[in-house]
């Protein structure tokens, strides 16, 4: 069998469709390129290129081999559309650079890839202005930077792109990999499982709380590429992490696919806190292009006491596909999910989340806040599922669903399957527009029609916003209002 | 009609014939009302018979149609100005029923609302500093928790909350013309005395208000110049302050034969 | 939808016997409506496959696809129920008019009652497609449709007889009229083939309860289809009764069609049946038209027992009230299925889904998905669902006023169970009710106040 050599260098232009979308610029670096098209050969190109242990190609093998049985049977129950995707059709690995595993340093970070993070609001090489964070950059299918990585180390935080810690830490990854997200669940999980390129890594100590914000940073560059990043983070017994997630894409008239897969794993007592500012290329306002963002984000709440919490604001990608989960396994366990999805012009957005409950007294908490604009169409899809053994498990569910103008959708999907006559569950729907006495309330004040709806669809999803970081939730209220340009007034 | 001095002869708000529908349905027909500089105006009137609609049109509601008639405010035609630029000039409404606004922040709110006045007039946005004092003033004026600025807008607020936080508006807005839709209603005697002492403080000879109330009790705090009868849409009388106290005493009964009869 | 091919062919020489000997009084038309609802069953078979088969996802109808149900030819529908054991199970008045059907076909000598349809015409389907054809084929299988239910197209394929009520524009029924579907022991596993046609012409009234009882220890399977076409401010009441026995499997579909400022009513008790299914399907047409859906299933030992409900708002101003209440004991599972969907452009639209359940073994199961599918903006829509057990609290409070743990959750649960019941505004059906629900209701067999 040959491994194919081929390598294009590839300088990128710049932003290939007319749209508003501020971060739909390409950084024009060199890409190390495979062809298009998945195959065995391409798996193994991948892994050759990370210089991964053989544990790791066998595993990639494996979920590529099942991914080939799925006969491209992509899961149809979600309320999206779109044409066929061909995954022959796209490169399964590009990186910035023609280095093998990335620059050591900052120093070595090629200057455009620094400037073109200042652009989307990232300094790395400025780190007063990002106190208190620490960024994993990671451009394509590979982690471009990561700082603040000594403050870590002293607390003995592994916080790393996942294709080093698969050469430095093989135990933990070996452990945890696929034990949240095994390669069978689903078609794109699978696929994700066979190709995954980079993304993060993050372990916390017993008894240790993260003293700062870890983040990562998504960047999609090259064109025809797909990003299927991977991330796992453990949270050892006791211990406390907040990430951070932020995603852009250039504008590119071809839909690009990201299939990413996250887990989270939880000991007793720990807690991780995920907020998400996933704001990919959503395509023009006629629906060409965009971010296709086929997603699984699940979490173990494995120890007794252990806490996981998704927030999450979403107002890119053409389609979005996504439900972050939570197991609760351990006994008093508790699980947050907290969404905003905001859809304009042509996006589609499927998405909520999973509460698995099977421990004891186990608590879930679920808040989604859906927006849909234009010819948009946003459905919330959430199960709670109460096993036999979760005595005393409780959930709560509030969506509540915004409609700005009568050409576009909001739908909403409970599924509530509830297995123990103690569990307490409570679901709450609403679907309404902004209502007219509203605005006139905020005109009567001098407030204009537009800034009066932004006002309000801001205060609607306040409540969510508040589970962010700050700088985040300020970034936040910003996307959305940059989403809704030209949906009101 | 007699007043005080006018200060350029023009008076700030001046309806003439109006006739306003909802839907189908004519609700004011044919009222008229001139407003001067440095007035109190009362207007009273059984349930339903058109206070709030008047209110309400003169803000710029969008569901309340001016059939016939004009309604002129400071030189201007009212019905060509979008109601956000009727507050930017000066005119406010106290809502009988204040809308809640959940999740917006009464802080955030009125910064925007001040900032888009300061604009309209040419002035710079206030800084958060500023404003910050500004409020804390007029927080300590109308005498309201300062922990309710911090709140969402009216969201859980009692009724008299509410109201004070429409006066606490009408405060930091110093407009021209205040229309007032029964914000004494549902007030304890305490609160009303604040609220009238709010009005009564930012009484000046350059700005007039329009009292829209069910009770006497708070004409005696502040003193109206006219008191209007609006009956089925039309005022059917005009008097002085002591028509309100006759109208305490005898109900609408009377002025409803009087004005039947005239009819 | 997929729904996988599985053994439709068992009902082949049933189906081929029924087209040659059975009569029509000379109508093709049924002939090929029969013929058009047999091709399209054949295709669609049963809704047995798992993947993306969100209508029945919690519910598998395997065991009946793959079993033998027989539709013989000769049966008497006179004998085999007696009329007085009847009496004594069915809803029944004497003053009513009582109809009733005998493993699908009409008995003529068990039927009866005082009531008079006054104006209104009250017949078996049978003897209305001989008689009133044109009429009936105007609307007969117009709204359910063969085309995507394999359940229908079943029913359909085998239509013969069933109920038949036409009330003219402006008239009422003035009494109620009653439909008693029972299926009686015989030696063979058999199937029935129910079928109600309702149609309430301009500004006229109807009330009519709808039964479906078992009177025998072997399974079968009564596959039923109703439609109710609700003409121009027409009003509506429907009482549905599923009360078969443990072993039956029940599949029954009802579509509703709304015209302009129609009103439809219908309170819907499911008790009976192994594995039931109960399906209504509304169609709110034009604008003023609305509904009111109420229900109360019951379930115990191993039944299986799924409602679902789906309202389409097609046209601006239409309301919907939808309140559903399940009680579960034993090891049995019960699913909801709700959906509301408004159309665009049918702005105004005010919509209301409510489903809670009650928990109190710890083997029962219940699956709740209350979906709402918005087009348009101008609307008020909401959805809620609860799952749980007594609260706590409450028992506390009655304990402590004397109350023993067992009359204080049974006195609970009836109120529960009682809301619904009392949506029922026909005295004496409600007071039958009250009997055999609040009679029916199984107290708390767990450990109550657990939960921590
Ligand atoms: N938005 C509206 N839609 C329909 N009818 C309205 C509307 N607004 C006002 N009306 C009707 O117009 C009439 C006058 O109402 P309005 O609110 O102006 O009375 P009011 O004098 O303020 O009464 P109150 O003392 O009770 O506040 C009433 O019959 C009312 O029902
Ligand atoms: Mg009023």
């Amino acid at each position: 069998m040959s491994t194919p050599r081929v390598i294009s260098r590839g300088a990128t232009t710049s932003s290939e469709l007319d749209s508003d979308y501020k971060w739909g610029f390409t950084i024009d670096i060199e890409t190390d390129l495979a062809p298009k098209g998945l195959s065995e050969d391409i798996v193994r190109l991948i892994s050759d290129k990370k210089e991964e242990p053989e544990w790791m190609l066998e595993w990639r093998l494996k979920a590529f081999r099942h991914w080939v049985k799925l006969d491209q049977e992509e899961p149809k129950w979600a309320q999206i559309h779109h044409p066929p995707i061909d995954f022959q059709d796209i490169h399964y690995y590009a990186a910035p650079g023609s280095k093998k595993g990335g620059p050591k340093s900052l120093d070595e970070v090629d200057p455009e890839i620094l400037e073109a993070f200042e652009k989307l609001g990232i300094p790395l090489a400025e780190r007063e202005k990002l106190a208190g964070v620490a960024v994993d950059a990671v451009i394509d299918s590979v982690s471009v930077a990561t700082t603040y990585q000594e403050t870590l180390e002293k607390a003995g935080i592994i916080f790393c792109p996942i294709s080093e810690a698969i050469k430095n830490h093989p135990d933990l990854v070996k452990k945890y990999m696929g034990s949240v997200v095994p390669y069978t669940d689903n078609f794109y999980a699978t696929l994700n499982s066979a190709v995954f390129s980079d993304g993060s890594f993050v372990y916390i100590p017993k008894g240790v709380r993260c003293p700062i914000e870890l983040m990562t940073y998504f960047r999609i560059n090259q064109a025809d590429s797909g990003q299927f990043e991977r991330t796992l983070i453990i949270a050892d017994e006791g211990s406390y992490v907040s990430y951070l997630e932020g995603c852009t894409a250039p504008a590119r008239k071809k839909s690009q696919l990201h299939a990413a897969v996250v887990e989270l794993i939880t000991m007793d007592d720990a807690e991780i806190k995920y907020s998400t500012l996933q704001n990919w290329f959503p395509g023009d306002k006629d629906g060409n292009g965009g971010v296709y963002n086929f997603v699984t984000k699940r979490g173990k709440a494995l120890g007794r006491n252990s806490k996981i919490s998704w927030t999450q604001v979403e107002t890119g990608s053409a389609i979005t596909w996504k439900y972050p989960s939570v197991i609760l396994q351990g006994d008093n366990s508790v699980g947050e999910f907290y969404s905003v999805a905001l859809v304009n012009n042509h996006q589609q957005a499927d998405t909520g989340t999973k509460m698995i409950h099977i421990g004891k007294n186990t608590k879930s908490t679920i808040m989604a806040k859906g927006i849909s604009a234009g010819k948009a169409s946003s459905t919330y899809r959430g199960l709670v599922k109460i096993m036999p053994s979760a005595e005393g498990a409780r959930n709560f569910t509030q969506c509540d669903s915004l409609l700005i103008g009568d050409q576009c959708g909001a739908h909403t999907v409970p599924y509530i399957e509830v297995r123990n006559p103690t569990a307490q569950i409570e679901h709450e729907a609403s679907t309404s527009k902004v209502s007219d006495d509203e605005v006139f309330y905020c005109q009567q004040r001098g407030i204009s029609v537009e800034d009066a709806h932004f006002m309000i669809i801001n205060g609607f999803c306040r409540s969510i916003f508040q589970e962010l970081p700050f700088e985040f939730a300020m970034e936040a209220s910003q996307l959305l209002k940059v989403s809704l340009e030209g949906a009101v007034g | 009609m007699a007043g005080k001095d006018q200060t350029n002869g023009e008076p700030i708000l001046s309806v003439r014939n109006l006739h306003v529908n909802v839907g189908d349905q004519e609700i004011l027909k044919g009222i008229n009302l001139t407003v001067n500089a440095g007035e109190v105006h009362a207007i009273m009137g059984p349930n339903g018979s058109g206070k709030s609609t008047l209110a309400n049109v003169l803000a710029g509601k969008p569901e309340y149609i001016v059939t016939a008639g004009e309604m002129v405010y400071k030189g201007q035609d009212l019905s060509r100005m979008a109601p956000e630029l009727r507050a930017r000039e000066g005119l406010f409404l106290a809502f009988q029923y204040p809308v809640e606004l959940p999740g917006v922040r009464a802080w955030q709110f009125l910064k925007a609302a001040v900032d888009a006045l300061r604009v309209h007039q040419g002035q710079e946005e206030m800084s958060a500093r500023e404003f910050d004092q500004m409020l804390k003033e007029k927080v300590a004026l109308v005498e309201i928790d300062p922990d309710l600025v911090r709140r969402s807008v009216n969201e859980g607020f009692s009724g008299g909350e509410k109201k004070r936080n429409e006066i606490l508006q009408m405060a930091v807005l110093q407009p021209t013309l205040a229309l007032l839709d029964e914000t004494d209603s549902g007030l304890d005697i305490d609160a009303l005395r604040i609220v009238a002492n709010g009005i009564n403080q930012l009484r000046n000879p350059s700005n007039a208000m329009v009292l829209v109330t069910h009770y006497q009790r708070i004409l005696d705090y502040i003193t109206p110049d006219y008191v209007h009868v609006l009956l089925d849409g039309l005022i059917v009388r005009t008097g002085g302050a002591d028509l309100a106290l006759e109208l305490e005493a005898k109900g609408y009964d009377w002025i409803k034969e009087t004005a039947g009869a005239g009819a | 939808m997929t729904q996988a091919l599985s053994r439709t062919d068992t009902y082949l020489p049933d189906f081929q016997a029924l087209q040659r000997t059975a009569e029509t009084g000379g109508q093709t038309w049924l002939r090929e409506m029969r013929d058009n609802a047999w091709s399209s069953f054949s295709h669609l078979g049963f809704p047995t496959a798992r993947r993306g088969n969100e209508k029945w996802k919690y519910t598998s109808v395997r065991a009946i696809a793959y079993a033998d149900f027989s539709h013989p030819q000769d049966l008497d529908p006179d004998t085999g129920a007696g009329a007085a054991e009847l009496k004594r199970i069915a809803p029944w008045n004497d003053d009513w008019m009582n109809l009733v059907f005998v493993d699908g076909r009409f008995s003529k000598v068990l039927s009866g009652g005082t009531g008079n349809a006054n104006g209104a015409r009250v017949t078996s389907l049978a003897d209305a497609i001989r008689s009133d054809g044109e009429l009936v084929q105007e609307y007969l299988g117009r709204y359910a449709s063969v085309e995507d239910d394999g359940f229908t197209a079943l029913n359909t394929a085998f239509l013969e007889d069933g109920a038949f009520i036409h009330v003219p524009d402006g008239q009422s029924t003035s009494s109620v009229v009653n439909l008693v579907y029972v299926t009686t022991g015989r030696s063979q596993p058999r199937v029935s083939y129910p079928r109600t046609l309702v149609v309430a012409g301009r500004n006229s009234r109807t009330t009519f309860v709808e039964s479906y009882i078992g009177l025998c220890q072997e399974p079968y399977f009564t596959d039923a289809v109703t439609e109710i076409v609700a003409q121009e401010g027409s009003r509506v009441e429907h009482y549905r009764l599923l009360m078969e026995s443990t072993q039956a499997f029940h599949v029954g579909h009802c579509l509703v069609y709304q015209a302009k400022d129609s009103e439809y009513e219908s309170a819907s008790f499911s008790m009976g049946a192994g594995l039931g299914r109960n399906e209504f399907e509304v169609l709110l047409d034009a604008p003023g038209a609305s509904c009111s859906l109420n229900g109360l299933y019951l379930t115990t030992g191993t039944q299986h027992l799924d409602n679902m409900i789906s309202i389409d708002h097609a046209k601006p101003h239409t309301k919907s009230r939808l309140l559903y209440k399940g009680i579960l004991d034993g090891k049995s599972r019960a699913v909801f299925g709700g959906t509301v969907l408004v159309r665009k452009d049918a702005q105004k639209a005010d919509a209301r889904q409510t489903d809670k359940n009650l928990l109190l073994s710890d083997e029962a199961e219940i699956d709740s998905k209350p979906s709402l599918f918005i087009y348009a903006d101008d609307v008020q829509c909401s959805h809620g669902a609860t799952a749980g057990h007594m609260d706590d609290n409450t028992l506390f409070y009655m304990r402590s006023r004397g109350l023993d743990l067992e009359a204080a959750s049974r006195m609970l649960i009836q109120a529960f169970a009682r809301e619904i019941i009392d949506t029922v505004q026909l005295q004496p059906l409600r007071d039958y009710l009250d009997k055999i629900v609040l009679e029916a209701l199984p107290t708390a067999s767990i450990r109550l106040g657990g939960g921590s």
